[in-house]
Protein backbone atom coordinates (compact mmCIF):
# COMPACT_ATOMS: atom_id res chain seq x y z
CA UNK A 1 0.00 0.00 0.00
CA UNK A 2 2.80 2.39 0.85
CA UNK A 3 4.33 2.07 -2.59
CA UNK A 4 1.23 3.41 -4.36
CA UNK A 5 2.46 6.97 -3.78
CA UNK A 6 5.43 6.23 -6.06
CA UNK A 7 3.19 5.70 -9.08
CA UNK A 8 2.90 8.00 -12.06
CA UNK A 9 -0.47 9.24 -13.36
CA UNK A 10 -0.52 6.77 -16.25
CA UNK A 11 0.48 3.82 -14.04
CA UNK A 12 -2.15 4.71 -11.42
CA UNK A 13 -4.76 5.25 -14.12
CA UNK A 14 -4.27 1.71 -15.45
CA UNK A 15 -4.63 0.21 -11.97
CA UNK A 16 -7.71 2.32 -11.24
CA UNK A 17 -9.28 1.37 -14.57
CA UNK A 18 -8.65 -2.33 -13.90
CA UNK A 19 -10.09 -1.78 -10.42
CA UNK A 20 -6.90 -3.18 -8.89
CA UNK A 21 -6.62 -0.17 -6.62
CA UNK A 22 -9.08 2.50 -5.50
CA UNK A 23 -8.64 6.25 -5.43
CA UNK A 24 -9.12 6.13 -1.67
CA UNK A 25 -6.22 3.66 -1.30
CA UNK A 26 -4.05 5.76 -3.59
CA UNK A 27 -4.94 8.97 -1.75
CA UNK A 28 -4.30 7.37 1.64
CA UNK A 29 -0.90 6.19 0.47
CA UNK A 30 0.04 9.71 -0.59
CA UNK A 31 -1.29 11.22 2.65
CA UNK A 32 0.78 8.70 4.62
CA UNK A 33 3.82 9.65 2.59
CA UNK A 34 3.19 13.33 3.34
CA UNK A 35 2.92 12.54 7.05
CA UNK A 36 6.17 10.57 6.89
CA UNK A 37 8.38 13.11 5.09
CA UNK A 38 6.83 16.55 5.46
CA UNK A 39 8.80 17.42 8.58
CA UNK A 40 11.97 17.08 6.47
CA UNK A 41 10.79 18.49 3.13
CA UNK A 42 8.24 21.15 4.20
CA UNK A 43 6.65 21.29 0.76
CA UNK A 44 3.10 22.09 1.91
CA UNK A 45 1.41 25.14 3.38
CA UNK A 46 -2.08 23.59 3.59
CA UNK A 47 -3.04 19.91 3.55
CA UNK A 48 -6.73 19.19 3.00
CA UNK A 49 -6.96 15.57 4.14
CA UNK A 50 -10.75 15.40 4.66
CA UNK A 51 -11.55 17.09 1.36
CA UNK A 52 -9.12 14.81 -0.43
CA UNK A 53 -10.61 11.60 0.99
CA UNK A 54 -14.13 12.82 0.20
CA UNK A 55 -13.13 13.56 -3.38
CA UNK A 56 -11.38 10.20 -3.63
CA UNK A 57 -14.58 8.43 -2.58
CA UNK A 58 -16.57 10.35 -5.20
CA UNK A 59 -13.94 9.48 -7.79
CA UNK A 60 -14.26 5.81 -6.86
CA UNK A 61 -18.01 5.82 -7.46
CA UNK A 62 -17.49 7.45 -10.85
CA UNK A 63 -14.88 4.86 -11.73
CA UNK A 64 -17.22 2.07 -10.60
CA UNK A 65 -19.79 3.24 -13.14
CA UNK A 66 -17.17 3.36 -15.90
CA UNK A 67 -16.77 7.15 -15.79
CA UNK A 68 -12.98 7.57 -15.79
CA UNK A 69 -10.47 9.85 -17.50
CA UNK A 70 -6.66 9.87 -17.06
CA UNK A 71 -6.73 12.29 -14.09
CA UNK A 72 -9.75 10.80 -12.31
CA UNK A 73 -9.04 9.86 -8.73
CA UNK A 74 -5.39 10.86 -8.93
CA UNK A 75 -4.14 12.99 -5.99
CA UNK A 76 -2.38 16.27 -6.76
CA UNK A 77 -0.99 19.25 -4.87
CA UNK A 78 -1.44 22.81 -6.13
CA UNK A 79 0.99 25.71 -5.84
CA UNK A 80 -0.47 28.21 -3.39
CA UNK A 81 -0.61 30.92 -6.07
CA UNK A 82 -3.75 29.39 -7.59
CA UNK A 83 -7.19 30.20 -6.18
CA UNK A 84 -9.01 27.19 -4.72
CA UNK A 85 -12.55 27.91 -3.61
CA UNK A 86 -13.02 27.62 0.13
CA UNK A 87 -9.39 26.62 0.64
CA UNK A 88 -6.88 29.08 2.01
CA UNK A 89 -4.63 30.55 -0.71
CA UNK A 90 -1.64 32.41 0.68
CA UNK A 91 0.79 32.95 -2.22
CA UNK A 92 3.48 32.24 0.38
CA UNK A 93 2.82 35.66 1.91
CA UNK A 94 1.67 37.11 5.22
CA UNK A 95 -0.39 39.45 3.08
CA UNK A 96 -2.74 36.60 2.17
CA UNK A 97 -2.11 34.31 5.14
CA UNK A 98 -5.82 33.91 5.84
CA UNK A 99 -7.29 34.65 2.43
CA UNK A 100 -9.98 32.21 1.30
CA UNK A 101 -10.92 32.63 -2.37
CA UNK A 102 -14.61 32.62 -3.30
CA UNK A 103 -13.85 30.88 -6.58
CA UNK A 104 -11.67 28.26 -8.25
CA UNK A 105 -9.03 29.12 -10.82
CA UNK A 106 -9.90 27.94 -14.34
CA UNK A 107 -7.30 25.14 -14.18
CA UNK A 108 -8.76 23.95 -10.85
CA UNK A 109 -12.24 23.86 -12.41
CA UNK A 110 -10.79 21.75 -15.22
CA UNK A 111 -9.13 19.33 -12.79
CA UNK A 112 -12.37 19.02 -10.83
CA UNK A 113 -14.28 18.19 -14.03
CA UNK A 114 -11.93 15.23 -14.36
CA UNK A 115 -12.55 14.34 -10.70
CA UNK A 116 -8.94 14.90 -9.71
CA UNK A 117 -8.24 14.64 -5.96
CA UNK A 118 -6.80 17.84 -4.50
CA UNK A 119 -4.55 17.22 -1.50
CA UNK A 120 -3.64 20.78 -0.58
CA UNK A 121 -1.44 23.78 -1.44
CA UNK A 122 2.30 23.96 -1.78
CA UNK A 123 4.93 26.35 -0.55
CA UNK A 124 6.43 29.00 -2.79
CA UNK A 125 8.49 32.17 -2.87
CA UNK A 126 6.20 35.00 -1.83
CA UNK A 127 4.00 36.12 -4.75
CA UNK A 128 6.15 33.90 -7.00
CA UNK A 129 9.13 36.19 -6.60
CA UNK A 130 12.24 34.13 -6.09
CA UNK A 131 14.38 31.23 -7.23
CA UNK A 132 14.74 29.18 -4.07
CA UNK A 133 11.47 29.19 -2.06
CA UNK A 134 13.47 30.89 0.71
CA UNK A 135 11.29 33.96 0.21
CA UNK A 136 8.22 32.17 1.56
CA UNK A 137 6.89 34.13 4.53
CA UNK A 138 6.33 30.86 6.38
CA UNK A 139 9.30 28.50 6.02
CA UNK A 140 11.71 27.32 3.34
CA UNK A 141 11.20 24.05 1.51
CA UNK A 142 14.09 21.55 1.51
CA UNK A 143 15.33 19.73 -1.56
CA UNK A 144 14.54 16.01 -1.07
CA UNK A 145 17.87 15.17 -2.77
CA UNK A 146 19.80 17.09 -0.13
CA UNK A 147 17.88 18.61 2.75
CA UNK A 148 20.43 21.38 3.32
CA UNK A 149 19.81 22.65 -0.21
CA UNK A 150 17.06 24.62 -1.87
CA UNK A 151 14.51 22.96 -4.15
CA UNK A 152 14.64 26.01 -6.42
CA UNK A 153 11.78 28.44 -6.87
CA UNK A 154 9.32 29.86 -6.95
CA UNK A 155 7.45 26.53 -7.34
CA UNK A 156 9.80 24.84 -4.86
CA UNK A 157 7.06 23.22 -2.81
CA UNK A 158 5.39 21.70 -5.87
CA UNK A 159 8.61 20.27 -7.29
CA UNK A 160 9.91 18.95 -3.96
CA UNK A 161 6.52 17.29 -3.42
CA UNK A 162 6.70 15.45 -6.75
CA UNK A 163 10.31 14.41 -6.11
CA UNK A 164 9.36 13.09 -2.67
CA UNK A 165 6.19 11.32 -3.92
CA UNK A 166 4.03 13.59 -1.75
CA UNK A 167 1.71 13.92 -4.77
CA UNK A 168 1.36 12.04 -8.05
CA UNK A 169 1.72 15.39 -9.83
CA UNK A 170 1.45 19.08 -9.03
CA UNK A 171 0.69 22.37 -10.71
CA UNK A 172 3.12 25.27 -10.63
CA UNK A 173 3.48 28.68 -12.22
CA UNK A 174 6.36 30.12 -14.23
CA UNK A 175 7.15 33.79 -14.84
CA UNK A 176 10.94 33.68 -15.27
CA UNK A 177 11.67 29.98 -14.73
CA UNK A 178 9.65 29.14 -11.64
CA UNK A 179 8.52 25.73 -12.91
CA UNK A 180 11.59 24.75 -14.90
CA UNK A 181 14.43 25.75 -12.57
CA UNK A 182 13.07 23.88 -9.52
CA UNK A 183 12.13 20.91 -11.74
CA UNK A 184 15.78 20.81 -12.79
CA UNK A 185 16.96 21.00 -9.17
CA UNK A 186 14.59 18.21 -8.04
CA UNK A 187 14.74 15.69 -10.91
CA UNK A 188 11.17 16.37 -12.00
CA UNK A 189 9.58 17.17 -15.35
CA UNK A 190 8.31 20.76 -15.50
CA UNK A 191 6.66 22.45 -18.47
CA UNK A 192 5.95 26.11 -19.06
CA UNK A 193 3.35 26.31 -21.86
CA UNK A 194 3.30 28.98 -24.58
CA UNK A 195 1.96 32.24 -23.20
CA UNK A 196 -1.79 32.16 -23.76
CA UNK A 197 -2.07 28.35 -23.88
CA UNK A 198 -3.38 27.95 -20.33
CA UNK A 199 -5.92 30.32 -18.76
CA UNK A 200 -4.59 32.60 -16.04
CA UNK A 201 -8.06 33.14 -14.56
CA UNK A 202 -7.61 32.53 -10.84
CA UNK A 203 -3.81 32.69 -10.97
CA UNK A 204 -2.76 35.40 -8.55
CA UNK A 205 -0.97 37.78 -10.90
CA UNK A 206 2.72 38.59 -10.61
CA UNK A 207 3.72 39.75 -14.12
CA UNK A 208 0.75 39.57 -16.46
CA UNK A 209 2.68 39.38 -19.75
CA UNK A 210 4.98 36.62 -18.47
CA UNK A 211 3.01 34.36 -16.06
CA UNK A 212 1.92 30.87 -17.12
CA UNK A 213 0.60 27.83 -15.22
CA UNK A 214 2.09 24.42 -15.98
CA UNK A 215 2.39 20.80 -14.82
CA UNK A 216 5.17 19.36 -12.67
CA UNK A 217 5.28 15.59 -12.95
CA UNK A 218 7.36 12.43 -12.56
CA UNK A 219 7.63 11.77 -16.29
CA UNK A 220 6.86 13.22 -19.71
CA UNK A 221 3.73 11.14 -20.32
CA UNK A 222 2.19 12.51 -17.14
CA UNK A 223 3.09 16.03 -18.26
CA UNK A 224 1.24 15.51 -21.54
CA UNK A 225 -1.81 14.10 -19.71
CA UNK A 226 -2.06 17.13 -17.43
CA UNK A 227 -1.57 19.50 -20.38
CA UNK A 228 -4.50 17.84 -22.16
CA UNK A 229 -6.69 18.91 -19.25
CA UNK A 230 -5.40 22.36 -18.33
CA UNK A 231 -4.76 23.85 -21.77
CA UNK A 232 -7.48 25.63 -23.68
CA UNK A 233 -9.34 28.83 -24.37
CA UNK A 234 -11.08 30.65 -21.53
CA UNK A 235 -13.09 33.81 -22.26
CA UNK A 236 -12.41 35.03 -18.71
CA UNK A 237 -8.69 35.45 -19.56
CA UNK A 238 -8.34 38.02 -22.31
CA UNK A 239 -4.84 36.71 -23.11
CA UNK A 240 -6.12 33.18 -23.60
CA UNK A 241 -5.83 32.07 -27.23
CA UNK A 242 -8.73 30.37 -29.03
CA UNK A 243 -6.57 27.64 -30.60
CA UNK A 244 -7.70 24.00 -30.34
CA UNK A 245 -5.86 21.77 -27.89
CA UNK A 246 -4.23 18.74 -29.52
CA UNK A 247 -3.89 15.40 -27.73
CA UNK A 248 -0.39 15.94 -26.40
CA UNK A 249 0.14 12.20 -25.89
CA UNK A 250 0.01 11.59 -29.65
CA UNK A 251 3.55 12.87 -30.19
CA UNK A 252 5.10 10.78 -27.42
CA UNK A 253 7.10 8.61 -29.80
CA UNK A 254 10.69 7.43 -29.69
CA UNK A 255 13.30 8.42 -32.27
CA UNK A 256 14.23 11.94 -33.33
CA UNK A 257 15.07 11.41 -37.00
CA UNK A 258 14.52 14.51 -39.08
CA UNK A 259 14.47 16.92 -36.15
CA UNK A 260 16.87 19.87 -36.23
CA UNK A 261 18.01 21.03 -32.79
CA UNK A 262 20.01 24.17 -32.10
CA UNK A 263 22.24 24.55 -29.03
CA UNK A 264 22.67 28.29 -28.42
CA UNK A 265 26.18 28.70 -27.06
CA UNK A 266 25.28 31.79 -25.04
CA UNK A 267 23.43 29.55 -22.56
CA UNK A 268 26.64 27.80 -21.53
CA UNK A 269 27.49 30.78 -19.33
CA UNK A 270 30.80 31.57 -17.67
CA UNK A 271 29.63 30.78 -14.13
CA UNK A 272 28.36 27.35 -15.15
CA UNK A 273 29.41 24.37 -13.02
CA UNK A 274 31.58 21.80 -14.83
CA UNK A 275 29.30 18.95 -13.84
CA UNK A 276 26.36 20.72 -15.47
CA UNK A 277 28.30 21.43 -18.64
CA UNK A 278 29.52 17.85 -19.13
CA UNK A 279 26.11 16.40 -18.26
CA UNK A 280 24.38 18.59 -20.83
CA UNK A 281 26.95 17.74 -23.48
CA UNK A 282 26.32 14.04 -22.86
CA UNK A 283 22.57 14.55 -22.95
CA UNK A 284 22.72 16.41 -26.26
CA UNK A 285 24.95 13.69 -27.71
CA UNK A 286 22.21 11.25 -26.71
CA UNK A 287 19.70 13.34 -28.72
CA UNK A 288 22.09 13.02 -31.66
CA UNK A 289 22.23 9.23 -31.18
CA UNK A 290 18.43 9.22 -31.29
CA UNK A 291 18.58 10.76 -34.76
CA UNK A 292 18.38 14.51 -34.23
CA UNK A 293 20.58 16.84 -36.23
CA UNK A 294 22.44 19.02 -33.71
CA UNK A 295 23.90 22.44 -34.43
CA UNK A 296 26.35 23.04 -31.56
CA UNK A 297 27.15 26.50 -32.88
CA UNK A 298 23.69 28.06 -32.74
CA UNK A 299 23.75 31.59 -31.44
CA UNK A 300 21.25 33.97 -29.84
CA UNK A 301 23.27 37.13 -29.31
CA UNK A 302 20.45 38.95 -27.51
CA UNK A 303 20.62 36.44 -24.62
CA UNK A 304 22.88 38.72 -22.58
CA UNK A 305 20.17 41.40 -22.41
CA UNK A 306 17.48 39.05 -21.11
CA UNK A 307 18.31 39.42 -17.42
CA UNK A 308 18.03 43.22 -17.53
CA UNK A 309 14.88 43.08 -19.67
CA UNK A 310 13.22 40.64 -17.28
CA UNK A 311 14.21 42.51 -14.11
CA UNK A 312 12.72 45.69 -15.52
CA UNK A 313 9.52 44.24 -17.02
CA UNK A 314 8.57 41.75 -14.30
CA UNK A 315 8.93 44.10 -11.32
CA UNK A 316 7.15 46.86 -13.28
CA UNK A 317 4.18 44.62 -13.92
CA UNK A 318 4.37 43.34 -10.35
CA UNK A 319 4.26 46.87 -8.95
CA UNK A 320 0.95 47.33 -10.77
CA UNK A 321 -0.45 43.90 -9.88
CA UNK A 322 0.44 44.17 -6.21
CA UNK A 323 -1.05 47.65 -5.81
CA UNK A 324 -4.31 45.93 -4.89
CA UNK A 325 -2.92 44.74 -1.54
CA UNK A 326 -3.95 47.71 0.54
CA UNK A 327 -5.70 46.06 3.49
CA UNK A 328 -9.17 47.19 2.40
CA UNK A 329 -11.04 44.29 0.80
CA UNK A 330 -8.99 41.26 1.81
CA UNK A 331 -5.71 40.18 3.27
CA UNK A 332 -3.49 41.51 6.00
CA UNK A 333 -4.65 44.87 7.25
CA UNK A 334 -2.74 47.10 9.63
CA UNK A 335 -5.36 48.82 11.75
CA UNK A 336 -3.08 50.99 13.86
CA UNK A 337 -3.02 54.09 11.62
CA UNK A 338 -4.51 57.56 11.74
CA UNK A 339 -5.70 57.69 8.14
CA UNK A 340 -6.32 55.47 5.14
CA UNK A 341 -3.03 56.19 3.39
CA UNK A 342 -0.99 55.45 6.49
CA UNK A 343 -2.98 52.24 6.94
CA UNK A 344 -2.14 51.24 3.37
CA UNK A 345 1.55 52.05 3.81
CA UNK A 346 1.78 50.08 7.04
CA UNK A 347 -0.24 47.17 5.64
CA UNK A 348 2.25 46.90 2.81
CA UNK A 349 5.24 47.43 5.07
CA UNK A 350 4.31 44.58 7.39
CA UNK A 351 2.45 42.33 4.95
CA UNK A 352 5.17 42.05 2.30
CA UNK A 353 8.58 40.43 2.64
CA UNK A 354 11.91 41.98 1.53
CA UNK A 355 12.06 40.52 -1.99
CA UNK A 356 8.54 41.67 -2.80
CA UNK A 357 9.32 45.15 -1.52
CA UNK A 358 12.51 45.22 -3.56
CA UNK A 359 10.64 44.36 -6.75
CA UNK A 360 7.80 46.79 -6.10
CA UNK A 361 10.42 49.51 -5.62
CA UNK A 362 12.30 48.54 -8.80
CA UNK A 363 9.11 48.42 -10.81
CA UNK A 364 7.74 51.68 -9.45
CA UNK A 365 11.02 53.39 -10.27
CA UNK A 366 11.17 51.95 -13.79
CA UNK A 367 7.64 53.18 -14.52
CA UNK A 368 7.91 56.56 -12.87
CA UNK A 369 7.97 59.88 -14.72
CA UNK A 370 11.43 60.63 -16.02
CA UNK A 371 12.55 57.02 -15.97
CA UNK A 372 9.84 55.25 -17.99
CA UNK A 373 11.60 55.80 -21.34
CA UNK A 374 15.04 54.78 -20.16
CA UNK A 375 13.89 51.64 -18.40
CA UNK A 376 10.44 50.24 -19.15
CA UNK A 377 10.08 51.41 -22.75
CA UNK A 378 13.67 50.42 -23.53
CA UNK A 379 13.12 46.97 -22.05
CA UNK A 380 9.97 46.52 -24.14
CA UNK A 381 11.92 47.36 -27.29
CA UNK A 382 14.71 44.93 -26.45
CA UNK A 383 11.96 42.39 -25.77
CA UNK A 384 10.89 42.75 -29.43
CA UNK A 385 14.48 42.06 -30.52
CA UNK A 386 14.74 38.99 -28.30
CA UNK A 387 11.50 37.63 -29.75
CA UNK A 388 12.61 38.35 -33.29
CA UNK A 389 15.87 36.51 -32.72
CA UNK A 390 14.01 33.42 -31.49
CA UNK A 391 11.67 33.65 -34.52
CA UNK A 392 14.71 33.68 -36.79
CA UNK A 393 16.22 30.70 -34.98
CA UNK A 394 13.02 28.70 -35.36
CA UNK A 395 13.27 29.06 -39.13
CA UNK A 396 16.39 26.89 -38.92
CA UNK A 397 15.57 24.64 -35.96
CA UNK A 398 12.57 22.69 -34.66
CA UNK A 399 13.71 23.16 -31.08
CA UNK A 400 16.52 24.62 -28.99
CA UNK A 401 18.24 22.80 -26.15
CA UNK A 402 20.03 24.40 -23.21
CA UNK A 403 20.83 23.66 -19.58
CA UNK A 404 17.91 24.55 -17.30
CA UNK A 405 20.24 26.27 -14.83
CA UNK A 406 23.99 26.99 -14.74
CA UNK A 407 24.33 25.16 -11.42
CA UNK A 408 22.87 22.36 -9.35
CA UNK A 409 20.73 23.17 -6.31
CA UNK A 410 22.61 25.57 -4.04
CA UNK A 411 22.65 25.53 -0.25
CA UNK A 412 19.92 27.19 1.81
CA UNK A 413 21.14 30.64 2.79
CA UNK A 414 23.86 30.70 0.13
CA UNK A 415 22.38 33.38 -2.15
CA UNK A 416 19.68 35.00 -0.06
CA UNK A 417 21.77 38.03 0.95
CA UNK A 418 22.77 38.91 -2.62
CA UNK A 419 19.75 39.58 -4.86
CA UNK A 420 21.82 39.72 -8.07
CA UNK A 421 23.35 36.29 -7.36
CA UNK A 422 19.89 34.86 -6.89
CA UNK A 423 18.64 36.48 -10.11
CA UNK A 424 21.54 34.95 -12.06
CA UNK A 425 20.31 31.42 -11.35
CA UNK A 426 17.52 32.08 -13.86
CA UNK A 427 19.63 33.22 -16.83
CA UNK A 428 18.75 30.14 -18.86
CA UNK A 429 15.01 30.33 -18.25
CA UNK A 430 14.18 34.06 -18.36
CA UNK A 431 14.53 34.63 -22.13
CA UNK A 432 11.83 32.04 -22.79
CA UNK A 433 9.20 33.93 -20.79
CA UNK A 434 10.20 37.18 -22.48
CA UNK A 435 9.50 35.58 -25.85
CA UNK A 436 6.38 33.73 -24.67
CA UNK A 437 7.67 30.34 -25.89
CA UNK A 438 6.95 26.87 -24.52
CA UNK A 439 9.78 25.09 -22.70
CA UNK A 440 10.21 21.92 -20.66
CA UNK A 441 12.87 20.85 -18.17
CA UNK A 442 13.55 17.13 -17.90
CA UNK A 443 15.99 15.06 -15.82
CA UNK A 444 19.29 14.81 -17.69
CA UNK A 445 21.69 13.42 -15.14
CA UNK A 446 23.34 14.00 -11.79
CA UNK A 447 26.47 15.73 -10.53
CA UNK A 448 28.38 15.06 -7.38
CA UNK A 449 27.87 17.54 -4.58
CA UNK A 450 30.38 20.28 -5.50
CA UNK A 451 31.14 21.06 -1.88
CA UNK A 452 32.42 17.54 -1.20
CA UNK A 453 35.95 16.64 -2.15
CA UNK A 454 36.36 14.22 -5.00
CA UNK A 455 37.54 11.58 -2.53
CA UNK A 456 34.69 11.57 -0.04
CA UNK A 457 31.53 11.58 -2.19
CA UNK A 458 29.15 10.26 0.39
CA UNK A 459 26.15 12.52 -0.16
CA UNK A 460 23.59 11.97 -2.85
CA UNK A 461 24.31 13.32 -6.26
CA UNK A 462 22.31 16.36 -7.29
CA UNK A 463 19.93 16.48 -10.26
CA UNK A 464 20.61 18.39 -13.46
CA UNK A 465 17.89 19.48 -15.86
CA UNK A 466 17.94 19.88 -19.63
CA UNK A 467 15.68 22.54 -21.10
CA UNK A 468 13.98 22.04 -24.47
CA UNK A 469 12.49 25.19 -26.03
CA UNK A 470 9.88 25.11 -28.77
CA UNK A 471 8.09 27.30 -31.26
CA UNK A 472 4.95 29.07 -30.08
CA UNK A 473 2.15 26.55 -29.52
CA UNK A 474 4.43 23.67 -30.46
CA UNK A 475 4.41 21.89 -27.10
CA UNK A 476 4.05 18.69 -29.13
CA UNK A 477 7.59 18.85 -30.52
CA UNK A 478 9.24 19.55 -27.18
CA UNK A 479 7.21 16.76 -25.54
CA UNK A 480 8.28 14.43 -28.36
CA UNK A 481 11.97 15.24 -27.87
CA UNK A 482 11.60 14.99 -24.09
CA UNK A 483 9.84 11.63 -24.34
CA UNK A 484 12.37 10.14 -26.74
CA UNK A 485 15.24 11.19 -24.45
CA UNK A 486 13.45 9.95 -21.35
CA UNK A 487 12.77 6.53 -22.85
CA UNK A 488 16.46 6.18 -23.70
CA UNK A 489 17.60 7.04 -20.15
CA UNK A 490 16.51 6.28 -16.61
CA UNK A 491 17.31 9.47 -14.66
CA UNK A 492 13.58 10.02 -14.10
CA UNK A 493 13.27 6.70 -12.30
CA UNK A 494 15.75 7.61 -9.56
CA UNK A 495 14.25 8.56 -6.22
CA UNK A 496 15.81 10.55 -3.36
CA UNK A 497 16.61 8.73 -0.11
CA UNK A 498 14.41 10.34 2.52
CA UNK B 1 23.35 55.04 -10.73
CA UNK B 2 23.23 55.39 -6.96
CA UNK B 3 19.82 56.15 -5.55
CA UNK B 4 19.64 58.83 -2.88
CA UNK B 5 17.70 58.62 0.37
CA UNK B 6 15.19 61.12 -1.03
CA UNK B 7 14.73 59.16 -4.24
CA UNK B 8 14.07 55.95 -2.33
CA UNK B 9 11.52 57.72 -0.13
CA UNK B 10 9.83 59.16 -3.20
CA UNK B 11 9.57 55.77 -4.91
CA UNK B 12 8.21 54.26 -1.70
CA UNK B 13 5.59 57.01 -1.59
CA UNK B 14 4.55 56.31 -5.21
CA UNK B 15 4.12 52.66 -4.29
CA UNK B 16 2.39 53.48 -0.98
CA UNK B 17 4.99 51.24 0.64
CA UNK B 18 5.95 52.02 4.23
CA UNK B 19 9.66 51.47 4.91
CA UNK B 20 11.75 51.64 8.06
CA UNK B 21 14.95 53.71 8.10
CA UNK B 22 16.99 50.52 7.95
CA UNK B 23 14.99 49.30 4.95
CA UNK B 24 15.49 52.61 3.11
CA UNK B 25 19.23 52.36 3.71
CA UNK B 26 19.45 48.74 2.55
CA UNK B 27 17.24 49.29 -0.48
CA UNK B 28 19.23 52.33 -1.54
CA UNK B 29 22.30 50.09 -1.84
CA UNK B 30 20.60 47.02 -3.28
CA UNK B 31 18.53 48.90 -5.85
CA UNK B 32 21.57 50.87 -7.00
CA UNK B 33 23.44 47.61 -7.43
CA UNK B 34 20.59 46.06 -9.44
CA UNK B 35 20.09 49.18 -11.59
CA UNK B 36 23.75 49.09 -12.56
CA UNK B 37 23.10 45.78 -14.26
CA UNK B 38 20.55 47.48 -16.49
CA UNK B 39 23.20 49.74 -18.02
CA UNK B 40 23.92 46.94 -20.51
CA UNK B 41 20.71 47.85 -22.35
CA UNK B 42 22.29 51.13 -23.44
CA UNK B 43 24.61 49.07 -25.68
CA UNK B 44 21.80 47.91 -27.92
CA UNK B 45 20.34 50.12 -30.62
CA UNK B 46 16.56 50.18 -30.48
CA UNK B 47 15.77 53.08 -32.81
CA UNK B 48 12.71 52.18 -34.87
CA UNK B 49 12.08 49.04 -32.84
CA UNK B 50 8.45 48.88 -31.65
CA UNK B 51 7.86 47.95 -28.01
CA UNK B 52 6.58 44.39 -27.55
CA UNK B 53 3.48 44.71 -25.49
CA UNK B 54 2.44 41.12 -26.14
CA UNK B 55 3.95 37.86 -27.28
CA UNK B 56 0.73 36.57 -28.86
CA UNK B 57 -1.13 37.83 -31.95
CA UNK B 58 -4.30 38.95 -30.18
CA UNK B 59 -5.75 42.44 -30.43
CA UNK B 60 -8.72 44.19 -28.89
CA UNK B 61 -10.15 41.15 -27.16
CA UNK B 62 -13.69 42.23 -26.26
CA UNK B 63 -16.85 40.68 -24.91
CA UNK B 64 -20.52 41.60 -24.94
CA UNK B 65 -21.61 43.80 -22.07
CA UNK B 66 -24.14 41.34 -20.69
CA UNK B 67 -25.52 40.95 -17.19
CA UNK B 68 -24.38 37.62 -15.77
CA UNK B 69 -24.16 35.77 -12.47
CA UNK B 70 -21.85 37.36 -9.94
CA UNK B 71 -21.03 36.86 -6.28
CA UNK B 72 -23.25 37.62 -3.32
CA UNK B 73 -22.39 40.45 -0.95
CA UNK B 74 -21.60 37.97 1.81
CA UNK B 75 -19.17 36.02 -0.41
CA UNK B 76 -17.32 39.20 -1.25
CA UNK B 77 -17.23 40.34 2.36
CA UNK B 78 -15.87 36.99 3.61
CA UNK B 79 -12.29 38.21 3.58
CA UNK B 80 -13.01 41.78 4.65
CA UNK B 81 -10.61 42.91 7.38
CA UNK B 82 -13.32 45.21 8.73
CA UNK B 83 -16.89 45.55 7.60
CA UNK B 84 -19.86 47.63 8.61
CA UNK B 85 -23.36 47.70 7.13
CA UNK B 86 -22.31 45.52 4.18
CA UNK B 87 -19.45 47.88 3.35
CA UNK B 88 -15.69 47.62 3.73
CA UNK B 89 -14.69 49.75 6.67
CA UNK B 90 -11.55 51.87 6.27
CA UNK B 91 -9.71 54.63 8.15
CA UNK B 92 -10.35 58.30 7.44
CA UNK B 93 -9.73 59.29 3.84
CA UNK B 94 -10.69 62.94 4.00
CA UNK B 95 -10.31 65.17 7.01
Amino acid sequence: MNELCRLTIHQAHELLKQKEISSVELTKSVLERIAAVESKVQACITITEDVALREAKKADSCIASGDITPLTGIPALIKDVLCTQGIRTTCGSKMLENFVPPYDAAVIEKLKTQRAVLLGKTNMDEFAMGSSTENSAFFPTHNPWSLSRVPGGSSGGSTAAVAADEAIYTLGSDTGGSIRQPAGFCNAVGLKPTYGRVSRFGLVAFASSLDQIGPISKDVTDCALVMNTIAGYDPRDSTSVPYPVPDYTQQLIPGLKGLRIGVPKEYFVKGMQNGVRTTLEMAIKKLEELGAEIDWEASLSSTKYALAVYYILAPSEASANLARYDGVKYGFSEQNASNAIEATEKTRQFGFGPEVKRRIMLGTYALSAGYYDAYYLKAQKVRTLIKQEFDQAFKKYDALVTPTSPTVAFKLGEKIEDPMQMYLSDVCTLPINIAGLPAISIPAGFAGDPSLSLRSRSGQDLPIGMQIIGKPFDEETILHIAFAYEQATDWHERKPLL
Amino acid sequence: MKLSYEQVKHIAWLGRLGLSEAEIEKLSLQLSDILENFEILKQIDTTDVPPATHSIPLQNVLREDEVAKSYSQSEILTNAPRQEESCFRVQTILE
